[in-house]
């Protein structure tokens, strides 16, 4: 019981200090639907909207990449992880409570990035929107570990993106596969990416964080 | 100790009992920040032998004051007295916040706080949940005037055992127990 | 009695070498004089020689890395960071090879410098890529028990990683790329079988050989540190 209002604390915490810094989550909105803009310029004519829903998934992941960044900061700037993580509750209540968080601010991204993306280019299925609540359960999951470790070392804003798009690129095929039609399996797969990873990041966030 | 290549401080035997004062003094860069992290259970000796209580027993407050700056002193204890399981959490936060001198402030932002007021407040969180050792690594630095008379009476007063680093030991000196200088 | 047993050592590092040497030039004369000629590709597809069982090796570079990382956790053990470490050097050695082996072999089957139907390939740039990071974490934090932390978990996420970027290829294919056909099935005539095998154990061979080498190496390095200081 105390483990879920551990990871409920936190993840109150983590929700109000954006609501009250207001940094993250409008960088996030304005990125995404400037990057759909650029994107627009960047297909040739006539490319169809496959082509354009690739580049939906992109849009995705490199917006999650920058609400991930700053995800740890306050961790890090004020040293918050050295009080954190002398508590009694279980390190991974940390992880935890700060994924549902990043998950929020994906959630709230994809609000804004969907329905602009079904104005400019083509209209959004409902598969499509299964694939990207699952793919932001990975990503979020994933990147919250990776944050950590990324917080932890000395070129963080570039160390970041360098971890995370190698084990992105599953979640991308999923993502496309499952929006462009290619079947239910692709949301399972998706759903076995975020199963596996979420496990491995609950069982192993101790260690990014804890010495001793 | 040792980074990697690079050692930080060899050779240091450190002795407390309930209720001791440990004075650590030295240069800068001596290694007494990693000297105190080791002690808190945050960073793991390259050698040597560590009985220390349990993480929780501990309360360490190291360069920063390790608060959160866009919560209020309230939300950050409130959240610091959840995590760390404080019996009575709301009376012992009121408590710490008027003894430190913060209850009027205790909703702003703490980021609109100085940096001695933020420093206060880090000494609340450091003792919110009645450690049995404190380990405070150059608490005056950032204190004003009236924050350094509380931690004054703070470190007179019998309780935890507590291991001090600070480059300016004439503050404290007569309450010491044991002092190790690092070189 | 310490000096047989250094002895023992000694003689073991020189017998794997020659046995890694005596398997490799082995397997060379029979991947150009003894394996007979591919049917569809002709004397080219001879790389797959090559190729194939510098990823396997990789693989085995990588799961070696990601046991030795486990020991970090579960044990704490020191000695397995550098452990680690190394074997995914190797790795990432083993698999820059695999990438230049596999964009010659396209090359020469098809004309093309890279190909994306090539599920190995594609596989292996991405484990490439994570294991680079890999690197840049590692250079990236203070040496300590916390880096060797943080890299005994990156390196579980990368074997973790191998099986699903497999499976993500894979559906990947039925996609995205039309279906190319692939030139080696696992049914292989008897002659091919066994100059695979013989260039598979040379290739591993190689890796035990150069592994512990490179193990000795730094920690002749450590010794050589706690020496100067122990004098200082």
């Amino acid at each position: 019981m105390t483990y879920a209002a551990d990871v409920a604390a936190l993840a109150r915490k983590d929700l109000l200090l954006e609501l009250r810094a207001k940094e993250t989550l409008p960088a996030m909105l304005l990125f995404v639907l400037s990057t759909l803009t650029v994107f627009h310029f960047a297909l040739p004519r006539g490319a169809g909207g496959l082509a354009a829903l690739g580049l939906l998934w992109v849009a995705i992941v490199f917006t999650a990449l920058l609400g991930l960044t700053r995800a740890f900061v306050a961790e890090r700037e004020q040293g918050l992880l050295d009080a954190l993580v002398l508590a009694p509750c279980d390190r991974s209540a940390i992880w935890l409570g700060k994924a549902v968080a990043v998950l929020a601010f994906l959630v709230a991204a994809e609000l804004v990035a969907l329905p602009a993306f079904a104005a400019f280019f083509a209209p959004v299925g409902a598969r499509t929107i299964v694939a990207v609540v699952l793919a932001d359960v990975g990503i979020a999951t994933v990147g919250t570990l990776l944050g950590a470790m990324a917080v932890a070392g000395r070129a963080r804003e570039l160390l970041l993106p360098l971890l995370f798009l190698p084990l992105a690129i599953p979640i991308v095929v999923g993502g496309v596969g499952a929006s462009a039609g290619g079947g239910s399996r692709y949301l399972a797969f998706l759903a076995l990416y975020d199963a596996v990873f979420a496990v491995l990041s609950w069982a192993s966030f101790e260690y990014v964080v804890a010495e001793a | 100790m040792r980074f990697g290549e690079r050692r930080v401080f060899n050779g240091v035997d450190v002795d407390l009992g309930a209720g001791g004062f440990l004075l650590v003094t030295g240069a800068n860069g001596s290694g007494k920040t990693t000297l105190l992290r080791v002690l808190a259970r945050l960073t793991a000796p390259s050698g040597g032998e560590l009985e220390l209580p349990e993480r929780h027993a501990i309360g360490y407050l190291g360069h920063e004051p390790h608060v959160y700056r866009e919560l209020s002193p309230l939300e950050n204890l409130d959240l610091f007295g959840r995590l760390y399981r404080v019996p009575e959490r709301r009376e012992r936060v009121g408590m710490l916040l008027e003894r430190f001198g913060l209850w009027d402030v205790r909703r702003e932002r703490v980021g609109s706080f100085s940096r001695g007021m933020q420093q206060r407040l880090g000494l609340c969180r450091v003792l919110l949940h009645e450690p049995r050792l404190l380990v405070l690594d150059e608490p005056y630095n950032a204190l004003d005037a009236a924050g350094g008379e509380l931690l004054d009476g703070l470190l007179a007063e019998p309780g935890p055992a507590r291991i001090v680093a600070t480059h300016e030991p004439r503050r404290v000196e007569r309450l010491a127990l044991d002092r190790l200088v690092l070189a | 009695m310490d000096h047989v047993t250094r002895r023992l050592s000694e003689n073991r590092g020189v017998a794997s070498a020659t046995a890694a040497v005596a398997l490799l030039a082995a397997s060379i004369g029979l991947i150009f004089f003894y394996a007979p000629d591919d049917t569809d590709q002709g004397f080219s597809q001879r790389i797959f020689y090559f190729h194939v069982p510098l990823a396997l090796t990789s693989y085995v570079c990588f799961a070696w890395g990601a046991w030795k990382a486990l020991r970090v956790l579960w044990k704490g053990d020191d000695e397995a960071d550098l452990e680690s470490y190394v074997a995914i050097h190797q790795g990432v050695i083993f698999g820059a090879l695999t990438l230049v082996t596999g964009s010659l072999w396209a090359r020469a089957s098809w004309g093309v410098w890279w190909s994306w139907s090539e599920d190995q390939l594609v596989l292996f740039l991405v484990l490439f890529l994570f294991y680079c990071a890999y690197f840049m974490l590692r250079f990236s934090v203070e040496p300590g028990r916390a880096r060797a932390n943080m890299c005994a978990v990156y390196a579980l996420f990368g074997v973790v990683l191998i099986p699903i970027s497999f499976l993500a290829i894979r559906l990947s294919r039925k996609f995205i790329h039309p279906v190319v056909f692939t030139s080696h099935g696992p049914q292989m005539a008897g002659s091919q079988f066994l100059t695979f095998c013989v260039s598979l154990a040379g290739m591993i061979m190689l890796f035990v050989v150069l592994y512990h080498v490179e193990l000795a190496g730094k920690r002749i390095d450590a010794h050589l540190r706690d020496l100067r200081e122990l004098l200082a």
